[in-house]
């Protein structure tokens, strides 16, 4: 699917990027999904890229002949899923600062 | 913070039978489930399942998960945390967990981490538009809240969970305009495939969706012919009516914490993308840090309830629990998971098998 016929269709919903937008870095030389993502945001709203992340690695194997099999893969951080600041904040701490033992 | 013996991650069929082995052998675990119930996606399976009466062949998805949860709720030496979401695992082995919107840190002596898998997306014009499902949203919607999602549905995807959530659309009373699958052949059992064709739907094969029509929500999509290399055959496209489509293109397996943990992962098509590798004994390659089910490579429920009792056991029986019976035990296993995966449909997830266990 090289043709420009899904340059609008959007590949990461949560944060409205586009397939042509894509291809705009792609081409650049940006071929890896965390430069992509600090670029675009692309993976880092709601979802955490867990509807797009496969989606981006697809455009990047396409557009680079690289496969999947050995693309690089994004570094999943802590927290897999939105927290309040409050509920971090509230934590009970010992006196060496370390999370309280129950 | 807490200091548990065995933590159990992720509340479906092979994170039940984890804990629940584990328990029966002595062991204190703790069940975290990140949604507000049990179950994970037996709930949503209406139909009784294959297999042998050891995974509860005749019964159908929602009844084993009760029958499950049940047992657990009766044992003295299992927690049970619901809306309690694992967020992350640190190097020095820690768990962060949302547990009812408190932040928690959890240290395991050995944790099994059965988080499933989550649906994957496919790329086509307008895929953004409102009436664009998941398979698993439709029957969640249908099958626990008891809502129709659509009045007209497209179904693409012809393995087993497109074949099935169609002929729960239609005992819904849901149109199923017809069923697409970009393969040559129709992926799922040709026992579900006969009963949807015997109702007059059509499954066409070597077909993908090109476009969603529509302004503010679907009305129909554009769909178009394959070639044998996948690529759309220009001239072959058509348009169907319908107010939802409904996307079954497979799972991918919801990895992130072993990524976090540092485990060995290969890339294996076959289990669906990248999986942690293991032993046969369930073990990563961080030490006691098990694996069970869909995130260990996408198969049946019945097969993530047996590797969930394989792992929960070998968990249990590292930190001392089980005595004399567990090899037993374990070789029984072993040969469920063998029966499972024997024969033709279990071509593939063999294949898979044999990639992972290579060095």
């Amino acid at each position: 699917m090289s043709n420009h016929e899904y340059d609008n269709t959007i590949i990461c919903r949560c944060e409205d990027i586009s397939r042509a937008e894509l291809h705009k870095w792609i081409d650049q030389g940006l071929t890896t999904v965390d430069e992509l993502k600090r670029l675009t945001r692309a993976t880092m709203g709601p979802c955490q890229g867990r509807t797009c992340r496969q989606l981006i690695l697809q455009e990047i194997a396409s557009r680079t002949g690289v496969p999947i099999s050995e693309a690089k893969i994004p570094t999943y951080r802590q927290p897999l899923r939105g927290i309040t600041l409050g509920a971090i904040a509230d934590m009970k701490l010992d006196e060496e600062g370390k999370p309280h033992e129950e | 913070m807490e200091r548990k013996e065995i933590v159990v991650v992720g509340g479906g069929p092979a994170g039940l039978c984890a804990a629940l082995q584990a328990a029966r052998m002595g062991a204190q675990v703790t069940l975290l489930e990140g949604d507000d119930r049990l179950g994970g996606q037996l709930v949503k399976q209406t139909h009784m399942f294959f297999g042998s009466q050891k995974q509860h062949a005749g019964t159908r998805g929602v009844d084993i998960s009760t029958m499950l949860v049940k047992e657990l709720e009766q044992m003295p030496n299992v927690e049970i945390r619901t809306n309690a979401m694992v967020l992350g695992r640190y190097e020095d082995g820690a768990l962060t967990v949302d547990d009812n919107d408190q932040f928690k840190v959890i240290y395991p002596k050995k944790a099994v981490f059965a988080t499933g898998a989550s649906e994957k997306m496919l790329m086509f014009a307008n895929n953004d538009m409102p009436g664009v499902y998941g398979a698993g949203a439709v029957q969640t919607l249908m099958n626990v809240y008891g809502v129709k999602p659509a009045d007209r549905v497209l179904m693409v995807g012809a393995g087993n969970i497109g074949l099935i959530v169609s002929y729960q659309l239609m005992q819904a009373g849901v149109q199923v305009a017809a069923i697409l699958d970009a393969g040559p052949r129709i992926g799922g059992y040709l026992v579900h495939a006969a009963k949807i064709r015997r109702a007059g739907v059509p499954i066409l094969t070597r077909h993908s969706i090109k476009e969603a029509v529509g302004t503010d929500r679907v009305t129909g999509a554009v769909i178009v012919q394959l070639d044998e290399k996948w690529q759309a055959i220009p001239g072959t496209e058509q348009t169907i009516a319908c107010d939802a489509i409904c996307l079954a293109v497979g799972l991918s397996p919801f990895a992130d914490l072993f990524w976090q943990a540092g485990c060995d992962m290969k890339f294996i098509p076959e289990l669906g993308g990248h999986v942690p590798a293991r032993g046969q004994d369930m073990q990563t390659s961080v030490e006691g840090i098990y694996v069970a089910g869909d995130v260990g490579g996408i198969e049946e429920a019945s097969s993530a309830m047996v590797e969930g009792y394989l792992a929960g056991l070998n968990a249990a029986s590292a930190l001392g629990y089980g005595g004399e019976t567990v090899q037993t035990q374990r070789t029984e296993l072993e040969t469920q998971l063998n029966d499972l995966r024997s024969g033709p449909v279990g071509e593939k997830i063999r294949a898979g098998l044999a990639k992972l266990y290579a060095e």
